[in-house]
């Protein structure tokens, strides 16, 4: 099986945006990072995936069964950690283990009892009484205590400080030295799928901009800077967006070699950083 | 096994990973039938992703200096170690002949360029 996610042509139509016919696969065996600005539609894309909202029109087949039929045989074999907490919140992390995990076939106390010790986590202490960070971190500590083969995450490391993020990262990649394992997150901390990420996805209002491997999307894109002199109609023709400032542009394009022949040694060309691609494909979306 | 990868480097991270187990090898810190860590391993102990990892072990493949037996993982391959000395004397010559011709269009005296060579091997 080549997608672990293989979502056909739904279309969806909500307030402030909408999917039409949206096509998009997720690959088995590897990590792919979901971004987007604020409201660009990332959790709802992800609740299209854990079937929490259903498309208009269209299919979302996940590990190649549907949901329809294989919803509880699906989400058996998927972690999911949400961006906002939906336990109960009076409970604390022992009784609320013992409510999960008859629902998992494959519940591993002592993988859920270590992430627990590691992540420095109360057993007895209600939930409610966590900060954010801690709700987050019992969150994916459930999400990984299963043997789950496609981990699903809204901002894992959202409210979470620099230090546990990295620890964080680690665990990711230690989960994925088994090669049947995915990994699908979305996040606004660009750095951390820098190095790690194997496949991007970029949206913006519902459309996919992007969907890509991480090491193409580095070679293929470039930011260029350069004097505001050289741009015209047909210089301008060469980015997919410019921002200009005090005479000096600065400027995203994926196509180096035409731009290195047409501008030579009057810019500068740079690596592009996820965090410049997704500002000026925003930019670019958002003028139409 | 030690790979140390520079994130300010121009060269992408595939390719210094691929040179570094390249030059272990050829100076066979790496010997023949070793195995190297699996693709999954490797990634996770360089903090890097797995589609990096899998390109510097495909460059490695390509360039003869590893095999793969599926199922099983990548090993290193048998060297011929005769052939690319003599290829890298080839290159070495021609670099030299461009020193050499530099030198004369200046009329840089063979005895200052012998001790140009000799400062800078010695660095």
């Amino acid at each position: 099986m080549d997608n672990v996610i293989d979502i056909r042509g739904i279309s969806k139509e909500f307030k402030e945006f909408s999917f039409d016919s949206i096509d998009l696969q997720i690959k088995q065996g590897y990590t792919t990072g979901l971004i987007g600005a604020n409201g660009s539609g990332k959790t709802t894309l992800i609740k299209l995936m854990m079937n929490l909202l259903q498309p208009d029109e269209g299919e979302i087949s996940v590990f190649g069964l549907d949901y329809a039929t294989h919803e509880k045989a699906i989400k058996d074999r998927i972690g999911f950690v949400y961006d906002s907490n939906i336990f109960y919140e009076s409970l604390n992390l022992k009784e609320i283990s013992k409510i999960i995990a008859p629902s998992y076939k494959q519940w591993d106390r002592k993988k859920y009892k270590a992430y627990i010790d590691q992540f420095e986590l109360p057993l007895k202490k209600p939930i409610k009484h966590f900060s954010k960070g801690m709700q987050m971190k019992a969150s994916i500590a459930m999400a990984l205590s299963h043997h789950a083969e496609l981990i699903i995450m809204d901002e894992p490391t959202a409210g979470l400080d620099p230090t546990f993020r990295r620890e964080l990262l680690d665990i990711f990649q230690e989960v994925m030295v088994n090669e049947n394992r995915s990994i699908l997150f979305s996040t606004h901390t660009t750095s951390d799928l820098e190095r790690f990420a194997d496949y991007i996805i970029l949206i913006d209002q519902g459309e996919i901009l992007i969907s890509k491997r991480m090491d193409e999307l580095q070679e293929d894109y470039a930011l260029v800077k350069g004097n505001s002199d050289l741009l015209d109609r047909d210089t301008e023709a060469y980015f997919l967006n410019i921002e200009q400032s005090q005479g000096v542009f600065q400027a995203l394009t994926n196509d180096k070699a035409q731009v290195q022949k047409v501008f030579g040694d009057y810019i500068v060309m740079e690596k592009a950083s996820l965090d410049d691609i997704m500002f000026h494909m925003k930019a670019a979306h958002r003028r139409g | 096994m030690q790979i140390i990868i520079s994130n300010s480097s121009k060269e992408p991270i595939y390719e210094q990973i691929s040179k570094q187990i390249q030059s272990k090898i050829l100076s066979g810190e790496l010997t023949e039938g070793t195995a190297l860590p699996s693709i999954r391993q490797l990634a996770k102990d360089l903090r890097i992703s797995v589609i990096t990892t899998k390109r510097a072990y495909e460059e490695l493949e390509k360039g003869g200096f590893i095999y793969l037996i599926v199922g099983k993982g990548s090993y290193v391959a048998e060297q011929n170690l005769e052939m690319i000395r003599e290829k890298k004397l080839r290159v070495i010559e021609e670099q030299l002949s461009a020193v050499i011709s530099n030198s004369k269009e200046i009329g840089l005296p063979y005895e200052e360029l012998q001790d140009l060579l000799k400062l800078l091997y010695e660095e």
